[in-house]
């Protein structure tokens, strides 16, 4: 049987929303998929050497689990985003949840294929030395001859 | 149960039991059983679901000192 594929646009590079795709490709790479992701715009951000400045925000975040109801005004105080992204860390680290290093990690030593953006590579100005070794850079055509050929592709 | 291999993934959330069971079964013979101590409650569905997947046979499951225990045969 042939293997199963997983194409996955990240688009996202807030904390929360940087797990689903290092959760669904190092998990489908476990159960021998073969996966790509491409990162664009924010998204590049999990290509980073250093994963440390993602963060996540409560400003226009009404879901997110408080320990005390935060009226908006005061979750636009200075600060107020850093405390919220050491409280979750620190949560994540409590409850076993791996850290994003860690998942991408286990995410290229699965061979899960990373294609990084060139045109908002550009756009933002990035230079290759900021990012990972091991990745690769594509645009869109790239990115849909694999798309086109997968079982799940999820844009996130 | 008789295993030739343990791996405890205690205090591991999602996907790490998943992703480092597959790991620990990387260099293990065919036929061979590999144990695995959890205690995330999604890696009871999880893991039937990758033993489905992957065709490494999950030979019994349960739980042992209020830990979930699987049995994997590698295929």
């Amino acid at each position: 049987m042939a293997a199963k594929k997983m194409a996955i646009i990240a688009t996202k590079g807030a904390l929360d929303m940087a797990y689903p795709p290092l959760i669904l490709a190092s998990t489908a790479a476990a159960l021998g998929w073969e996966v790509q992701i491409f990162f664009t715009f924010y998204g590049l951000q999990l290509l980073r050497k250093d994963l440390s400045g993602i963060a996540i925000s409560p400003i226009g975040n009404p879901a997110m689990p408080m320990p005390v109801p935060m009226p908006v005004v005061v979750s636009i105080l200075p600060g107020m985003e850093a405390m919220a992204t050491s409280m979750m860390k620190a949560k994540m680290k409590k409850k076993g949840v791996a850290s994003l290093t860690e998942l991408r990690d286990l995410c290229q030593e699965a061979d899960v294929k990373f294609i990084a953006c060139q045109m908002t590579v550009d756009l933002f100005e990035f230079d290759k030395s900021d990012f990972i070794d091991g990745i690769e850079y594509g645009g869109a055509a790239m990115f849909m001859k694999f798309a086109g050929e997968t079982d799940v592709c999820l844009f996130i | 149960m008789q295993f030739d291999k343990e791996f405890d993934a205690s205090g591991l959330a999602c996907p790490l039991p998943i992703v480092k069971t597959k790991k620990a079964l990387a260099d293990m013979a065919p036929g061979t059983v590999l144990k695995v101590v959890a205690t995330d409650p999604g890696s009871v569905a999880d893991m039937a679901a990758f033993a489905e997947q992957t065709g490494n046979a999950l030979v019994e499951s349960g739980t042992e000192n209020n830990k979930f225990v699987f049995f994997l045969k590698k295929a």
